[in-house]
């Protein structure tokens, strides 16, 4: 089981770097749908079936492809020159180095802990979505209808006789 | 389950979350930023999930689905403004959308 | 009869409220008969006070006539009210007989000029100051008039007003006459609350009686009063007012500059001659300041151009020698001196305004010649006046003053040598330049033609200084030339007078031999410089050593020059300085500040949002590495 976590770590690192570097947007949306698979894979190892369920369906598969239907109405070509230009990039990657130290340091400063014996089941998750939690999947409702109107009114375009 | 240190599972959010900043501070296309935002959304969802699972508890998960809702509303309406800015400048370099300065 | 003599300020005081409210509508006449008529009532109702005051038949007291009472400030009362002792009856009489016939003159000299009620005005409010001045019982009472002396003397310098440079000489006149005045008041507070009183006797009285001599209150007080004196009587620092005040009209400078008000600070130190004696430093110090200033000024006297400007400087050497007298204890000395100084400074003034009037306002001596042919009556009475300011026997009022002083001085102790040197050398310096005016104004070629004799209210006034100018001095004799001591009697009903004795017994002879010489020496030394041009002179002048003095006497001494430096420029300076508001730096600078900071912050704003993206970046970079390092 551990060497899972390892792999898919990495598959997961890796293809969502690729998926920064490409300059075709379809190839680095694929890629970066492979590395959500791979971030699935490692919330299952640590118990949490349900979100990475969640991880799968909607992430991967709406979201991914909600994108997706966005590049092809826009029918990005391909970046001509490379994504990212050395020079250009020197100060904010030193800056990324530093962060990255920064959480490293801090993250690996408590002693080691592992994860529990045993996985948190889904009706657990369930009974306190509908307990404790009731208030808080009403607002996740409410926000997703604001998504959706929003979404619709600003992607309606301009129709032809709106005056102003 | 697996003994993989919880440690190691925040550092992976870390890294996931670092690779999608790296993509929002250098790529000069706005598609590219939101994707970048998706990368640094989902670690940090990661991380709560690990976070919780030491303590096994289910609300990290109850986290991670409601920033998995943010993140799609936010798709959303991020997508459909883009859809907007192409229409209305024909470009998605940020660099060039600078008319709101002060 | 004597209860009369609160008519003698109020007179003129009338006289200012009806022509300052009613001048502009009445006449030229009119104003001259109002001005000048007010005064000429206060001048009989004087002698007759005098007449009453001096009678042997009626009981010779010291006469207080209390008012009304000014204020009340708990347990300080303070009184308005006249005293009238010797003193004081002695500058009444002055100031009321010399105005009359300078009033008389101003009505034929004036004449000509706009702002005729005006001037008469602003005349009438001076002399009802300055008798209110002597005639206060209170020190306070005393400031008032002052204070009115003051003022009028800037109105009355700056009276050509449309002329700048007579404003600023008013100006200059009043800030500098300010500082001692601030002085003055200062030390009149300082007695008030020490000894609980501002009436003027019971101030002398408690003062002998409570303060020892040479107490830091009697000397603090003393160099206070002092410093007010040295203000009003353009002494030594503070002279440097009296040159320029010059631009006022003549007779304006014959009353205020050389006969009363500049005497005020002479009457103040007499009249406190008490506190003076309590304080034997300050009182040396008035003696050395009064033999400093009359040499320099007697210097600077020698070397102008401008006929009024001699005899300004001439004023102030003169007064140097009643301060020198103030400052041994020779108070009645210097009453005598004020005297018959009054009446020749007085004179030279007035014919000096003849001579301008005539000329077509011609200052500058140079440019006048040969006038004792064309204006007889004024050279014979400018001449009475000189021979009498140069002290020259035996028929001028100068020389018995002036011996008088120098008497006193030699023999005032371990000092008093040196003193009366200084004060001969003044005596030949006096003559020195009262006779180069009259050589070069008077004789020699003609150079500028007078236009027409002068009138006869412009020569009866000359004529009659002529007579005190002349003999006056027979008031007081010394023992040796008749004895006479009327006026020693006369002053001691305020003090009495004790006059030192001669160190040997032919000392008086040989002290009046010697300033007689002193005299005499001036007008020979004058009458070889300019009358007859020796090549001494003219090669003196023509080093550069001699042309650089000539300029320095004619500066002043460079008095001007160095206040200029050393207080206007830094007053001018801060001035600006508080002028721009620094208190206010505080807060426009904190609004300046919002300002800069808004500029710079939205330097920041630039509308790329991977900037800004990085921007966060870097502050949770920030953050952290606190968390990591604290």
């Amino acid at each position: 089981m551990n060497g899972i976590v390892w792999i898919s770590g990495a598959v997961a690192v890796i293809s969502t770097l690729a998926a920064v570097t490409r300059r075709n947007a379809v190839h680095a949306l694929l890629y970066l749908i492979v590395g959500m698979l791979g971030v699935a894979v490692v919330l299952f190892a640590f118990g949490a079936a349900f979100a990475a369920v969640l991880q799968v369906v909607i992430w991967a598969g709406a979201i991914m492809v909600l994108f997706l239907f966005v590049m092809m109405m826009l029918s990005l070509r391909t970046e001509k020159r490379a994504a990212v230009r050395l020079r250009a990039i020197i100060g904010p990657a030193l800056l990324a180095v530093v962060l990255a130290v920064e959480l490293m340091v801090v993250m690996t400063v408590a002693p080691p802990q592992p994860p529990a014996a045993a996985a948190v089941q889904p009706e657990q998750v369930g009974s306190s979505l509908y307990g404790p939690y009731a208030v808080v999947v009403e607002l996740a409702s409410v926000l997703l209808l604001v998504g959706v109107v929003g979404a619709f009114h600003l992607g309606r375009g301009r129709e032809k006789d709106e005056g102003r | 389950m697996t003994t993989v240190l919880v440690q190691y599972g925040l550092l992976l959010a870390a890294a996931l979350f670092l690779v999608g900043l790296a993509g929002v501070l250098f790529r000069r296309n706005l598609l590219f930023t939101l994707l970048s935002l998706e990368i640094m959304l989902n670690a940090a969802g990661l991380a709560f999930v690990v976070a919780a699972s030491r303590w096994q508890q289910p609300d990290g998960q109850v986290m991670f689905l409601i920033i998995l809702a943010v993140s799609a509303a936010e798709a959303a309406v991020g997508l459909a403004l883009i859809l907007g800015i192409h229409r209305e400048s024909g470009t998605l370099d940020p660099d060039e959308l600078s008319r709101l300065r002060g | 009869m004597v209860t009369l003599m609160w008519l003698i300020p109020a007179f003129p005081a009338a006289g200012f409220l009806v022509l300052s409210t009613l001048g502009r509508r009445l006449s030229r006449p009119a104003c001259a008969v109002m001005g000048t008529s007010s005064v000429a009532l206060s001048m009989i109702v004087s002698a007759v006070v005098a007449w009453g005051y001096l009678s042997p038949t009626l009981p010779r007291p010291l006469t207080t006539t209390a008012l009304w009472q000014w204020m009340e400030i708990r347990s300080l009362s303070i009184g308005f009210g006249l005293h009238l002792d010797s003193l004081s009856l002695l500058w009444v009489l002055v100031v009321t007989g010399v105005g009359f016939l300078i009033h008389l003159y101003s009505t034929s000299f004036m004449s000509a000029q706009e702002g005729y009620g005006r001037y008469f005005a602003y005349l009438n409010l001076f002399i009802a100051s300055m008798l209110l001045l002597v005639l206060a019982d209170g020190l306070l009472l005393l400031y008032l008039g002052w204070e009115g002396v003051g003022l009028c003397s800037f109105l009355l310098i700056g009276f050509w007003y449309r002329e700048p440079a007579n404003s600023k000489a008013a100006l200059k006149a009043f800030v500098v006459t300010r500082i001692g005045d601030t002085a003055l008041i200062i030390g009149i507070l300082l007695l008030y609350t020490r000894l609980g009183s501002g009436n003027i006797q019971e101030l002398l009285s408690r003062a002998s009686s409570q303060i020892p001599p040479g107490a830091p209150l009697a000397v603090a007080a003393a160099a206070l009063l002092l410093a007010g004196a040295l203000g009003k009587s353009a002494q030594i620092p503070l002279q440097t007012w009296l040159p320029d005040a010059m631009a006022g009209p003549t007779p304006v400078s014959a009353l205020i500059h050389a006969a009363t008000m500049v005497t005020a600070g002479v009457y103040l130190i007499a009249r406190m001659n008490v506190l003076f004696a309590l304080a034997p430093t300050v009182r040396f110090l008035v003696a050395i300041i009064g033999a400093a200033t009359l040499i320099l000024a007697g210097f600077s006297a020698a070397s102008q151009r401008d006929i009024k400007r001699v005899l300004a400087y001439s004023t102030i050497s003169q007064i140097g020698y009643m301060f020198l007298a103030l400052g041994v204890g020779a108070w009645p000395a210097a009453a005598f001196h004020f005297l018959t100084h009054a009446c020749f400074k007085a004179l030279l003034f007035l014919g000096a305004g003849v001579i301008i009037l005539n000329l077509g306002d011609e200052h500058d001596i140079f440019r006048m010649g040969g006038l004792w042919k064309r204006m007889p009556l004024v050279f014979a009475t400018f001449l009475t006046a000189a021979l009498s300011m140069a002290a020259v026997p035996p028929l001028t009022a100068g020389f018995y003053s002036k011996d008088w002083i120098l008497y006193w001085v030699w023999n005032s102790g371990p000092s008093g040598p040196i003193l009366w040197l200084l004060a001969l050398l003044g005596i030949v310096l006096t003559s020195l330049y009262t006779f180069r005016l009259v050589f070069i104004v008077f004789l020699g070629p003609e150079r500028s033609r007078p236009s027409g004799r002068p009138g006869a209210l412009l020569t009866i006034p000359l004529v009659v200084l002529a007579v005190p100018a002349a003999l006056a001095g027979f008031l007081e004799t010394p023992r040796h030339l008749g004895d006479i001591r009327v006026f020693s009697r006369f002053i001691a009903q305020t003090a009495p007078v004790v006059e030192p004795a001669p160190s040997m017994p032919g000392m008086v002879v040989w002290l009046i031999l010697v300033s007689e010489a002193a005299s005499l020496l001036g007008i020979l030394l004058a009458y070889l410089l300019f009358r007859r041009r020796l090549r001494v002179g003219e090669a003196a002048e023509s080093l550069p050593q001699g042309a650089y003095l000539r300029r320095f006497w004619l500066a002043g001494w460079g008095f001007d020059w160095l206040y200029e430096q050393t207080v206007v420029r830094p007053y001018r300076f801060l001035s600006r300085v508080v002028g721009s508001e620094p208190l206010d730096w505080l807060y426009r600078g904190i609004g300046d500040l919002a300002v800069v900071a808004h500029r710079l912050l939205s330097l920041i704003q630039d509308g790329r949002i991977r900037r800004y993206a990085a921007g966060v970046a870097l502050g949770a970079a920030l953050i952290l590495a606190l968390v990591v390092l604290l």
